[in-house]
């Protein structure tokens, strides 16, 4: 059985500050290789592939350092501000976005040790935080003195806050299931769950799969990818919010994306694919606590991989959809759906219960 | 096989005379005869070819042509409406033939008031022209009309015609190019402006009198070696450039 | 005479006095310029758009922006001098371009170009329109959101443009058409090269069958949206593939007598009965489609002989007018050539552009439509800048 894990960051026994400090660096470490990985595997390989061409191929051998000569091209980019720009909410704007992002990252479990903040109430923080970023996006918007980004803002906020409401109502089916907020409980969850008496499947997302498709769809909305990506459309707005973002605060806002793109990957993963779980780690449990740590790592960073293969293959396949379809497909398609299934889920779970 | 070379070109303004082409189809002919019924006096000449027809109409007449056209003929589809300048262009510096060895052109019949005009006739320097079409019946009409000589014409009025704006919606854009471009106002027509030129643009620039800049500038051929070879200083003076 | 703002208010507010939306109520909306630089304009137009909230109140076009002063160059040019300038009108499928205006020199010179060109002219043509609309059917998928196809569509069309540049020498500018015929014949293997690529460009439009017409997404994006109703389409002279989706059944490859080969070979015009942005979508994918049997076909079927009719050496047309139009991948383009009988060039050349018809019918189109709505609708209304602006 594998119980409720607490205790100390990763096994290590250290003083407050030495700990924080870790996770902080361990956590940046986390949100950039994962944007990292995501840009270079998906946006710069997978859809050139996709549209029969090869992508880059010149900075390292098949363009594995493509990533850092954009970092680099990024910051050595002057710094523009618009003459009417309002400049503090204009400068300000970026970082309000990945500050969201990033905080998401606290209570990501990569192990059974492994999380920066055990918090009890896991998944509602990490939820209401990425909410944090509909500010930035609107000060971005506003801020830019620019008709486009002004008309990118407004639909940018009007869509984000319209799915966020699938996205709570498809996680609370899966907070049902297993009894908790806290994430490392639901991964513990997974692992102890038994459908129709096989232990080991170790997946919400079977018992749960109209939550799993609603919290898709909902990430897919979040991320402003397409088919919900009218806020950037590129074709009309040019870029929507972000045009006037040049250099570092772009790199920011881009890399900001990808984060968040890792971010609901991995809450997805956790939520309804077992998260570092795997079916067989739970015999060895309170030993070699190294080993878990980086086979659990590995095991999620595997699973959010394949989140985000599914996530892009759908970004360049559909065409996008029109703001008041968008809105009409969440408010009257995805919410009473998740409403149903919480419905169903909490008939299931006192009828199984009794 | 020119049939047009006799019969058009004339400075008369009547019908045409015994000689013309007979009608391509019989449709052709209906549509001439519903025309000079509807206008009477207002069709002033008509003119066959192998597989077309022109009419040409009085100005008081023009929109009337134009509303017969698309409600009793069927030709409801405007192809476009344009306008045509009948006189020579001022030889650009003998530019305008870039051959030395053609033989020099005959003096131009026009002077003020008498034009070369082309088909069906016509005996300002500026017409008004026209196409229109029918997608059912699969035919076609051109239709022009004098619209005055402009700035040769006593008084140097603007030349003008009637609007087709209120027949047919299309033609808004294509006055606002004819006048545009040779000065033809549209009386009726909600409001001219430019519409491929800047707007202080002073002057029409398809009328002849109005310069190519570039060909007075450069004249034909135009900066031949732009850059010497190696070895030479200076960029060779195109040869057969001027009169 | 410029265009002060009230002027152009008054103009507006003539045209907006059906709209749906209120003109002289409008709150506070905002005006925008989408364009001249923007990717939704295929080129350099700017369209002024005075919005209230996301709905269009009016638009106004403003073309001119590429407004080379065709009409006024062809007057001081030679005949086979203007084929190199009217190539350039509509820069995709450009072949098309010189097409109309040398079978207008030829009907006035009294020539006919022997069977073999006239075939070929043919071939070219319509390889012509498939470059154009494989390039649409991309393009349109881009302006809606789907990023994909058009790289299918680029890929296939570098097929085409590779065959034409193997006979003519450009792919984008052939130059090739000439009074009498064409500039040389064709290469060894480029028949069999050709039917391969015309059986590829077949696979692409089933390709587009799946990726796009049956999707939902894009149907909810296309269906309804930019409604021409036919009455409107004549009076605007909307042509071609546009005037096709509302429902007229007129293609000029086989409504008329032309002395180019369509007659020779079996294919289908494709008429929609909708006239909103899905149908000329649909029907620019059967054009296609149609384009590529009609390859195949006529190079089954290919007359031997000569390439060019035997013209003088220098062209001197007679006295005279005609007006000759074609099919052209963007609708009908004509060429309305006056001579007068000198030697040199034509006396007037009115150059008739079918994107010309099918742009000015947006002021009327876009009234009390959506932003993004403004975009699929200049999609698939489908211009090209050259051909607006000469």
């Amino acid at each position: 059985m594998i119980g409720p894990v607490a205790g100390t960051f990763l096994g290590i026994h250290a003083a407050y500050w030495n700990e924080a400090v870790l996770k902080l660096v361990l956590g940046f470490a986390l949100a950039l290789t994962g944007a990292g990985t995501f840009v270079y595997v998906y946006l710069f390989k997978m859809v050139s592939h996709l549209q029969s061409r090869l992508g880059p191929m010149e900075a390292g051998p098949h363009g594995s350092l493509q990533l850092f000569a954009e970092v680099l091209k990024f910051l050595q980019k002057e710094d523009v501000f618009p003459a009417k720009a309002d400049r503090l909410v204009f400068g300000a704007a970026p970082f309000v976005v990945i500050m969201s992002t990033l905080l998401i990252y606290v209570v990501i479990p990569v192990g059974p040790r492994g999380v920066a903040s055990n918090l009890d109430i896991g998944i509602l923080y990490a939820l209401a935080v990425s909410s944090i970023s509909v500010i930035g996006v609107l000060m971005a918007g506003w801020a830019s003195a620019n008709k486009y980004s002004l008309m990118g803002g407004l639909r940018a906020a009007g869509q984000l806050i319209a799915y966020e409401l699938p996205l709570v109502l498809a996680v609370v089916g899966v907070v049902m299931q297993a009894g908790s907020l806290n994430l490392q409980r639901i991964v513990a969850g997974q692992a102890n769950f038994k459908l129709f008496g096989f232990q080991g499947l170790g997946l919400y997302a079977i018992p749960q799969f109209v939550g799993f498709l609603i919290f898709l769809i909902a990430a897919q909305a979040e991320l402003t990818q397409t088919p919900f990506d009218m806020p950037i459309a590129e074709s009309e707005l040019v870029a929507g919010y972000m045009t006037e973002y040049t250099g570092l605060r772009f790199l920011v806002f881009f890399i900001g994306e990808f984060a968040t793109a890792f971010a609901l990957a991995a809450l997805g993963a956790v939520l309804f694919l077992g998260g570092w779980w795997l079916p067989g780690m739970g015999a060895h449990w309170g030993s070699a606590a190294w080993s878990r740590e980086v086979v659990g790592t590995a095991v999620l960073f595997a699973k959010v991989m394949l989140l985000g293969f599914v996530i892009f293959w759908v970004r360049f396949t559909l065409p996008r959809f029109r703001e008041d379809q968008l809105q009409k497909f969440a408010w009257k398609f995805l919410i009473p759906l998740a409403l149903a299934n919480i419905l169903v889920t909490g008939i299931a779970k006192v009828v199984a219960s009794a | 096989m020119a049939p047009e070379a006799d019969a058009a070109g004339s400075t008369a303004t009547d019908e045409q005379a015994v000689g013309e082409s007979p009608p391509p189809s019989p449709r052709h002919r209906e549509i001439v005869e519903v025309l000079g019924r509807e206008l009477g006096e207002g069709l002033l000449g008509h003119h066959y070819s192998a597989r077309d027809a022109w009419v040409r109409v009085s100005p008081a007449s023009w929109r009337q042509a134009g509303l017969v056209c698309r409600d009793v003929l069927g030709l409801a589809y405007l192809s476009f409406v344009s306008a045509i300048d009948w006189k020579q262009a001022p030889d650009l510096g003998g530019q305008k033939r870039w051959d030395p060895e053609a033989e020099p052109t005959e003096e131009p019949a026009d002077g003020p008031g008498r034009w070369t005009t082309g088909v069906a006739g016509g005996g300002t320097r500026f017409q008004v022209f026209a196409r229109l079409y029918d997608v059912v019946g699969h035919v076609g009409l051109t239709l022009k009309v004098d619209a005055g000589d402009g700035p040769d014409g006593e008084g140097g009025a603007a030349p003008r015609a009637e609007s087709w704006v209120p027949l047919f919606r299309g033609a808004d854009w294509h006055e606002r190019e004819t006048w545009e471009m040779y000065g033809v106002e549209f009386e009726g027509h909600p409001g001219l402006r430019h519409l491929y030129l800047p707007g202080q643009f002073e002057g029409f620039p398809l009328r002849k009198d109005f310069p190519l800049l570039a060909r007075e500038v450069k004249p034909w051929p135009g900066l031949v070696n732009v850059e010497g070879l190696p070895g030479e200083d200076e960029p060779e003076e195109p040869e057969g450039s001027g009169a | 005479m410029t265009a002060t703002e009230s002027q152009q208010r008054a103009y507006i507010a003539g045209q907006a006095a059906e709209a749906r939306v209120n003109f002289a109520l409008e709150t506070e909306g905002m005006t925008l310029n989408v364009g001249p630089q923007h990717p939704a304009t295929h080129g350099t137009l700017r369209i002024v758009v005075r919005l209230d909230g996301e709905q269009v109140v009016w638009a106004d076009p403003i073309p001119g922006y590429m407004h080379r002063g065709y009409e006024k160059l062809c007057e001081v040019r030679d005949y086979a001098q203007v084929t190199t300038l009217i190539n350039r009108i509509d820069w995709l499928g450009s072949f098309c371009n010189e097409v109309p205006f040398v079978l207008a020199a030829e009907e006035l010179m009294g020539i006919e170009a022997p069977p073999r060109a006239q075939y070929i002219r043919t071939v070219l043509f319509e390889m012509g329109r498939i470059a154009n609309l494989t390039l649409f059917l991309g393009d349109m998928a881009a302006q809606v959101g789907a990023l994909t196809p058009v790289f299918y569509a680029f890929r296939d069309r570098e097929y085409v443009l590779n065959l034409i540049e193997s006979v003519t020498g450009g792919r984008f500018h052939p130059n090739f058409d000439r009074i009498g015929g064409l500039k040389d014949d064709l290469p060894k293997g480029w028949i069999d090269e050709t039917t391969q690529v015309m059986r590829r460009i077949g696979e692409f439009c089933d390709e587009i069958d799946d990726l796009l017409i049956g999707n939902r997404i894009f149907e909810e994006r296309c269906r309804g949206i930019g409604v021409v109703p036919r009455d409107v389409a004549l009076e605007y002279g909307l042509s071609g593939a546009n005037a096709r989706a509302s429902g007229i059944d007129w293609d000029l490859r086989r409504d008329e007598d032309s002395p180019l080969a369509w007659n020779h070979a079996d294919w289908k015009v494709w008429t929609h009965p909708d006239g909103d942005s899905f149908a000329r979508y649909w029907v620019r994918q059967q054009e296609v489609r149609e384009a590529s049997k009609i390859v195949g076909q006529l190079l089954d079927d290919l007359p031997s002989g000569p390439i060019r009719a035997k013209t003088p050496a220098r062209i001197r047309i007679p006295r005279g007018e005609t007006w000759m139009h074609a099919e052209n991948p963007l609708g009908e383009m004509g060429y309305y050539v006056v001579s007068d009988g000198s030697p040199g060039g034509p006396f007037r050349c009115k150059i008739r552009t079918p994107s010309f018809s099918n742009v000015s019918i947006v002021p009327w189109l876009l009234r009390g439509v959506y932003v993004p709505d403004v975009i699929t609708i200049l999609a698939s209304l489908y211009f090209i800048l050259g051909d607006i602006d000469r």
